[in-house]
């Protein structure tokens, strides 16, 4: 990842395809393990590590996300109701039936990714503005069975007290411990995407994606493939559920409002659409920016609001400063952060020659 | 008439008059649709930032309506324009896709903002009309009702004829209906794509001006425009009679849903019919009842 190379000698499609481009990529990752494993935790100071953790989490989602969008091309504005899915399926087995997580987590996975199948199924007739119709009605109509049915949502407030995960006894209880938990989780699903995505399955992704009919004509069958990718995306979308309930030890469906779909989509969008490193810059820069622009507020925007004004200010200049970037990375740089990032490594491949 | 029939007679007269204000709010739509072939997530907040600009002129400037008509009629015009020249054209060609996202995004920015710049209490728009409800029959209905099916009916009219008459809305179908053909013709199309906006910026401010004098105006006003979707869906994307109709529909059907489902589940329904029987039609006749069939299968 931070490797420089002196330019491309790839002669195979497998060296293409490859995991590590280069043996030095084998130090970099390795490098990333001990910094993530062993140092941040034991220097980090526990508001950071929080901080650390939703975007371990905000990972898994926008990962999903970009499955479906990035690569297979369709559109989804019901991601928020995929999560509440996997979310009140893992609390109500929790709680009901004392599952452990590692039974509620796919559970709630698998459940999300069964809806995810049947919104996905317009996608089957219908594509662009109609199937963003469709998946928004997907997520209407969810929040609002969620709403209404007792035995869904646990009645009062429509929300359901989780205990924190435990494994042999041993309770994620802390930021620190919770810390790992996520970051587990995180990588899980950062190299199941990169493998998913370079597999036969990625790749038909892909294609369904770029000239749908030309894939159809290839031998690929593009049903069968978008609602896989709707229903890999669910089932990430739905463990990312799962794993804010388990971090705020609550489900509650204002969580996974509209607006959560947009804040997704966002993400992928501000990251780099079909690219797993663009869904955790996303990811990581969607979850800090409402948590700068809190700090900028209240050291700067106190000179022109009162103090009560100040949570609807911010919130509302978070709501703003998102619809901004990504109006902004649409018309600018469609391909996102990541592009960003290619275009600084490609300098520096040939550096200190031009081309 | 007997106890039942009357009920559902009110139910229905309310799902009209609520049904044609959809449709005020859907023709904003169809318009910059049939135009361009851009799709507008924002339609809802462009009623609720018209909304807040003739709160604000009327209350804390202390205008009279005839001038906050006339600001925001201007504001939303500018607005629109602005838009398309900052936002849509750049993206022209673009996948469809993208623009959806634009749109949304671009409702974010004005769900964002609005209250920030605007303030976030939520404001009246009083109109000279009273509160004395209007009398039909064994129903009545509130007067701002009334008013705002009469000037849906209106701008209707009103547009019927210059899309049928008029010199500039013949060229604008003939934008509609193929690009090319018509900039060979001579028809200028980008500024026909600012008059599609511009007009949708009218058509907003009007529903503005409606909706929030019975809402009341605050960011949650912009949630009328969820209505849009099955309205558009339901009539046809491109279609303005398949606007009014499908807003009829829609209003009857969700004024029917609460009036006679609500006891049993509990309230809400009124935002949950319009989406299943939207989901229906998605499957069924996606282009709607008056849509053009261009629809691509795949």
């Amino acid at each position: 990842m931070f490797h420089r190379e002196s330019g491309v000698f790839k002669t195979t499609y497998a060296a293409d395809m490859a995991l590590y481009p280069l043996p030095i990529a084998k130090w970099t990752v390795a490098a990333l393990a001990v910094i993530f494993v062993v140092i941040v935790p034991l220097t980090v100071h526990e508001y950071y590590l929080s901080i650390l953790n939703l975007i371990f989490i905000a990972i898994v989602g926008a990962l999903g996300l970009n499955i479906l969008v990035g690569y297979t091309g369709q559109i989804s504005l019901g991601h928020g109701a995929f999560m509440s899915v996997g979310a009140y399926t893992a609390a109500n087995l929790a709680v009901k039936l004392d599952l452990p997580f590692w039974l509620t987590l796919p559970a709630g996975g698998l459940m999300a990714a069964a809806i995810g199948v049947v919104v996905g199924m317009p996608s089957l007739r219908i594509k662009g503005l109609y199937l963003a119709i469709a998946t928004l009605a997907g997520q209407l109509i969810i929040e609002w069975t969620i709403n209404r049915v007792p035995a869904i949502s646990g009645g009062a407030q429509a929300s359901i007290q989780v205990d924190r995960p435990s494994l042999f006894g041993f309770s994620f209880n802390t930021q620190g411990t919770l810390y790992f938990f996520l970051l587990f989780f995180a990588v899980l699903a950062i190299i199941g995407t990169l493998n998913l995505v370079r597999s036969r399955i990625g790749r038909a992704f892909v294609a369904v994606r770029d000239q749908d009919i030309a894939a159809e004509i290839i031998g690929i069958d593009i049903y069968r493939y978008k609602l896989m990718a709707f229903a890999i995306s669910s089932f990430y979308a739905g463990v990312c559920g799962v794993l804010y309930t388990y971090y705020f030890g609550i489900a509650n469906y204002e969580q996974f409002q509209l607006i959560v779909s947009i804040d997704y989509l966002a993400m992928i969008i501000i990251g780099g659409l079909g690219s797993v490193l663009g869904s955790i810059l996303g990811a990581v820069f969607v979850t800090l920016l409402p948590i700068v622009i809190r700090i900028l507020m209240e050291n700067v925007g106190s000179l022109f609001f009162t103090t009560a004004e100040m949570a609807n200010v911010i919130s509302g200049l978070r709501l703003g400063v998102f619809g901004g970037l990504i109006i902004f990375f649409l018309i600018v740089e469609p391909e996102g952060l990541n592009r960003l990032w290619r275009n600084i490594r490609s300098y520096f491949r040939v550096w200190p020659f031009s081309y | 008439m007997s106890e039942d029939l009357q009920f559902t007679f009110a139910l229905v007269l309310n799902g009209v008059s609520i049904g044609l204000m959809y449709s005020l709010i859907a023709l904003g739509f169809v318009l910059v649709y049939k135009a361009t072939d851009a799709i507008n997530f924002a339609q809802g907040e462009f009623v609720m930032l018209s909304g807040l600009i003739v709160a604000v002129v009327l209350t804390v400037a202390g205008a009279p309506l005839i001038v906050a008509v006339v600001v925001v009629l201007a504001a939303m015009i500018g607005f629109s324009f602005g838009l398309e020249r900052v936002v849509l054209r750049p993206l022209l060609g673009r996948p469809v896709v993208a623009v959806i996202m634009a749109t949304i995004g671009l409702a974010a920015i004005l769900r964002g903002l609005g209250p920030v710049v605007f303030g976030s209490e939520t404001r009246a728009v009083s109109l000279p009309i009273g509160d004395e409800p209007i009398v039909l029959g064994p129903a009545s209905l509130p007067p701002i009702q009334v008013v705002g099916a009469v000037a849906a009916v209106l701008l209707f009219i009103a547009f019927h004829w210059f899309f049928k008459k008029s010199r500039m809305g013949v060229a604008m179908r003939a934008v509609a209906d193929n690009q090319q053909v018509a900039q060979a013709m001579g028809i200028n199309v980008e500024r026909y794509f600012a008059l599609a906006w511009a007009m949708a910026g009218i058509v907003s401010a009007m529903g503005g001006i409606v909706w929030g004098s019975m809402l009341g105006v605050d960011v949650h006003l912009a949630l009328v425009g969820l209505k849009v979707f099955p309205v558009v869906i339901l009539g046809g994307l491109d279609s303005i009679g398949g606007a009014l109709v499908g807003g009829l529909i829609i209003g009857v059907v969700e004024s029917l849903a609460a009036g006679y489902l609500d006891p049993y589940v509990g309230g809400g329904t009124k935002d949950f019919a319009p989406y299943v029987l939207m989901i229906l039609v998605l499957m069924v006749r996606p282009y709607g009842i008056f849509g053009k069939r261009k629809i691509e299968r795949v």
